[in-house]
């Protein structure tokens, strides 16, 4: 087994001199009835390279690449070009196989680039302090409702009409079990301020999107004062990161809270996962946060270095009594954000966003000319919403048949009557004019 | 005819131990780092783009006005900014990582490769679903090992982590228990010993924690748990084999004993790579357990995540296991549920957006195909064997916290460290200058100033022999009097021992323009 260094030999030696006749002496505590005499059975024996890697081309090929074809799915993942350097330095050993940074004096690399990552989110959000990442933007929102019921010590959670239903959804499992009052206020493609009616004296935080999942833009920063006057805090989502370099950032509009999902830099599709949730607040709520720090300080030396901070949070120090469960962050992916973000820098992050928003105008374009489909999306960044005739999920099907991954049906993520026929469409720098010309195409041969 | 000793061989000559610093920074072939924003600039870019069009903007008026602060970096400056950064890290690519309860096995590449393949890497997770049944195969055949490996009716493949898997875990117990109108359970069962996780993780599902002592030889205190249970007990959290190491010999009793008392068994999984492939958590009366693919199936520990924790079900509680999850349709084509029965997500519902963490169920995938069933039998008998061989070889000159043989991982406490002026962190230190990333320190809580060291199957007879080589030398050094070889510690990494109190007193957790600092202070 060519992962495994110890030969027949070495193992008589070994057992030799822990003192034991055989290895089943070292499972001596299990017992007798729950061991297995040799390898469990329905399972395949021992493959080398050649056999596994021809088994998982095979599952591979049957499933179809996103950029084999005309594509124009986003609803909370956006495929985009990450430069080649990314991946490559990623996958530097001293990257891909640490741990997480306890040890700080042989963990400075993995440290410091959680440092410029908190640096680089804060600035893109425009938020006093950013964590060091969570598992993706559905759970940073769940973590985000939390937290501002920890502060505001009131139960009452109200969720937009515009926030992406899985984050709704994952949000409302873990707040439903901390006890709290969950109100989701009716799907809407324009009416994120619609939240504000239902603040009362026991509301903690009101969870609101831009852009939202139909795409629509709207301007926070009254609703925040509004819902901040009352005593509860707003909660800006977002899962499109690119957005940022275009449009205007929560932190400019007054949230006290940002969470979303930071995928589109960095990160591949990846079917869904790992992606990289991104967490930020103002600094007088920096100790309630869930999620790594990390920080600048000196060595014995005087030298500048970096830790892990503010760990008393945290569920290995304070148990029972912690911020939240989270032990892991998600590393990787934020090197790889981090990287991408240093390789487009201010000015590249809002070259990309214009050609983002470009592309978008086009594909609506293309496509709200044709007869029976109609833009709603009052604005968009990079993805839109529009109405066809009858059910979108069908109308996906058919582009699917015809060679077009041409959007993501409302309906995938949520079944709610009167938006069976709402398509969500995304448009990136990688969308070309032959790809917009096959959209437009194929949707209008199929309604 | 005299020789041209110019472009010879060089021969060194005898030199001043305390070598002079360096005018650059640099330490020879480490280089001196900085941060990007000290050396990049605003208006820079690594990546290149076609020219914007000009086309008119429909933003709704909501332009950004304000700058991210982000300066960027070419790509040359880029790579060799994060390639020296890189040279600062110790990775189990480089030498051996004892990380006790963390599983630092060998990562393969053949993992990686076949995750970046762009059937897997470049899918959509809300493609129509007749466009990724290769995708779901892999979660289908990833469900499969993993029912098969641990003897459970169902696994919840979406939670993000091992604790995100616990979450999901729980929850599943907590509905369980709702559904047959035993709301009032709600006090969770945990040892002592238990990972912190485990007591954040049931505040988080609304259960209180009741702990349960450890009984002298490491494992659960049988009469303790027997006095604690009742018919408000929702259930145990318990890790087998525990975080001491050691197989909770009475788990079946234990396993019995919940079960006639009404509660679930809920089994902490970080340790399963002990067990994998010899033992079917099933078979000892498990209801739920977490699987962390990043520790037992090695997809990489990245600094700190991702992870993915897939979690197992009993037939108990599969009717309660979150969306989505995969079917197969009679025609023998694949398909995945994605929305609850009821809308309003009853009686659990979704703990992520979309699937999970597919990046790591291919590389779990190649690594399960890879080692086979006896393989991964393989790999947890060598595990243990090579924990053993390090507690049999240390137990002379360092103190076994129990008697006896260990599981994966061996425990050790501080004891011999009495009168030494050594603590377990200095020790700790001075195994950075030997090169090795120390040993998991102070865990478990029981057991004072614990050192807990996991070799893993990963390690050549020949590389423990000189880890305990190395770690018999700086045990007798500690009992010599030599404490300043560990107070100081570490004398040779790129840092010298960090302030992580002076980080936590005044915490700068971004980057401040130098300008920005001094007009705050001289504000």
């Amino acid at each position: 087994m060519r992962y495994l260094p110890l030969t027949p030999s070495d193992r008589a030696q070994m057992l030799a001199r822990v003192g034991v006749n055989s290895i089943d002496a070292l499972f001596q505590d299990v017992p007798a009835f729950a061991r297995f005499d040799g390898p469990i059975a329905g399972l395949p024996l021992a493959q080398g390279e050649l056999a596994v890697e021809r088994h998982m081309q095979r599952l591979s090929h049957a499933s179809v690449a996103a950029g084999s074809v005309p594509f124009f799915c986003g609803a909370g993942a956006y495929r985009h070009a990450v430069p080649a350097s990314v991946d490559h330095l990623i996958q530097r050993s001293e990257f891909l196989t640490t741990y997480t940074p306890y040890q700080p004096e042989m963990a400075q690399g993995t440290v410091q680039t959680l440092f410029e990552f908190q640096t680089q989110v804060a600035g893109l959000l425009a938020c006093d302090v950013a964590n060091a990442s969570m598992y993706d933007g559905s759970t940073a929102c769940a973590e985000a409702v939390v937290m501002a019921a920890r502060i505001t010590k009131r139960r009452k959670v109200v969720f937009s009409g515009g926030l992406h239903p899985h984050y709704r959804r994952s949000a409302r499992t873990l707040a439903k079990h901390s006890g709290l009052d969950i109100a989701g206020l009716p799907i809407a493609i324009d009416d994120e301020a619609a939240v504000l009616a239902a603040v009362d004296q026991d509301t903690a935080c009101v969870v609101v999107q831009c852009p939202n999942v139909f795409g629509t833009l709207t301007d926070f920063t009254e609703l925040a004062r509004a819902v901040q006057a009352k005593g509860a805090l707003l909660i800006a989502i977002f899962t499109e990161a690119v957005a940022f370099g275009l449009v205007k950032p929560p932190g400019d509009m007054g949230a006290d809270i940002v969470a979303g999902e930071g995928q589109s830099i960095g990160n591949a599709l990846n079917f869904g996962g790992p992606y990289v949730g991104l967490f930020a607040t103002k600094d007088k709520y920096v100790r309630q946060m869930p999620g790594r720090l990390a920080g600048e300080t000196v060595d014995a030396d005087g030298n500048r270095g970096f830790v892990l901070t503010l760990s008393t949070r945290e569920q290995h120090i304070r148990r029972d009594k912690a911020t939240s469960n989270i032990c892991t962050n998600s590393g990787l992916c934020a090197l790889a954000f981090s990287i991408h973000m240093t390789l487009l820098g201010d000015k590249g992050l809002k070259h990309l966003a214009q050609l983002n928003h470009e592309a978008a105008c086009e594909t609506a374009d293309a496509v709200s000319t044709l007869e029976g489909v109609e833009l709603v999306s009052p604005s968009f960044f990079n993805e839109f919403a529009v109405r066809v005739p009858g059910s979108a999920a069908k109308v996906v099907d058919a582009m699917a048949a015809e060679g077009v991954l041409g959007g993501v049906p409302y309906s995938r993520l949520r079944q709610e009557p009167g938006f069976d026929d709402v398509l969500l469409i995304a448009a990136t720098e990688t969308t070309t004019a032959d790809d917009i010309a096959a959209l437009a195409d194929t949707l209008k041969k199929v309604i | 005819m005299a020789m041209n000793t110019v472009g010879r061989p060089t021969t060194p000559v005898a030199h001043d131990a305390a070598a002079p610093a360096t005018f650059s920074g640099a330490k020879g072939l480490l280089q001196p780092t900085s941060l990007i924003f000290e050396t990049g600039a605003i208006d820079r870019t690594g990546v290149d783009l076609p020219p914007v069009k000009g086309i008119k903007p429909r933003l709704g008026g909501l332009a950004r006005t304000s700058s991210t602060g982000n300066p960027g970096l070419s790509e040359p400056e880029a790579v060799r900014h994060y390639v020296r950064l890189s040279q600062r890290n110790y990775a189990i690519d480089l030498g051996m990582f004892p990380l006790g309860s963390c599983t630092m096995k060998h990562n393969a590449r053949l993992n990686e490769k076949m995750a970046r393949l762009p059937g897997f890497a470049d899918v959509h997770p809300l493609q129509p679903i007749s466009t990724v049944q290769g995708a779901l195969r892999v979660m289908d055949e990833l469900s499969h090992w993993l029912m098969t490996l641990t003897g459970m009716q169902a696994v919840a493949l979406s939670p993000k982590a091992g604790a995100h898997g616990e979450l999901c875990g729980m929850l599943a117990i907590r509905a369980a228990l709702d559904a047959r109108g035993q709301a009032h359970r709600r006090r969770v069962l945990v040892p002592e010993s238990a990972h912190g996780t485990n007591p954040a993780t049931a505040v988080q599902c609304g259960f209180v924690v009741d702990e349960i002592k450890a009984a002298p030889d490491g494992r659960v205190d049988l009469s303790d748990l027997k006095t604690k249970l009742g018919d408000d007990v929702a259930g145990i959290m318990l890790t087998n084999p525990n975080t001491c190491g050691l197989f909770e010999r009475d788990i079946r009793i234990i396993a019995d004993l919940i079960h006639e008392a009404g509660g679930y068994f809920y089994c902490d999984g970080a340790n399963f790579n002990a067990i994998a492939g010899a033992v079917r958590p099933g078979d000892l009366g498990v209801d739920a357990m977490h699987i962390n693919l990043h520790k037992t199936f090695s997809t990489p520990h990245g600094g700190g995540g991702p992870g993915s924790g897939p979690t197992v079900l009993s037939a108990a509680l599969a009717p309660f296991a979150p969306v989505p999850y995969v079917v197969k349709r009679a025609d023998g084509s694949l398909d995945l549920i994605e929305h609850e029965a009821d809308s309003d997500g009853e009686p659990f519902g979704r703990m992520v957006a979309f699937h999970g963490q597919m990046g790591m169920y291919t590389r779990a995938l190649t690594y399960m195909l890879s080692h086979g069933a006896d393989g991964i039998r393989q790999a947890s008998e060598d595990a243990v064997l090579n924990a053993n061989y390090v507690q049999a070889c240390l137990k002379a000159h360092m103190s076994p916290a129990f008697e006896g043989v260990c599981m994966h991982e061996a425990l050790f406490d501080d004891s011999w460290l009495d009168g030494t002026g050594v603590t377990t962190l200095d020790f700790a230190k001075a195994m950075i200058d030997e090169g090795y990333h120390p040993m998991t320190m102070y865990f478990p809580l029981v057991v004072h100033g614990a050192m807990l060291i996991e070799p893993t199957e990963s390690e050549s007879k020949a590389s423990l022999d000189a880890f305990i080589a190395t770690m018999t030398s700086l045990a007798q050094a500690a009992k010599s009097g030599d404490t300043a070889r560990f107070t100081g510690a570490p004398h040779h990494a790129p840092v010298k021992r960090l302030d992580e109190t002076r980080a936590a007193r005044k915490p700068v957790l971004k980057w401040t323009p130098p300008a920005e600092i001094s007009q705050i202070a001289a504000e």
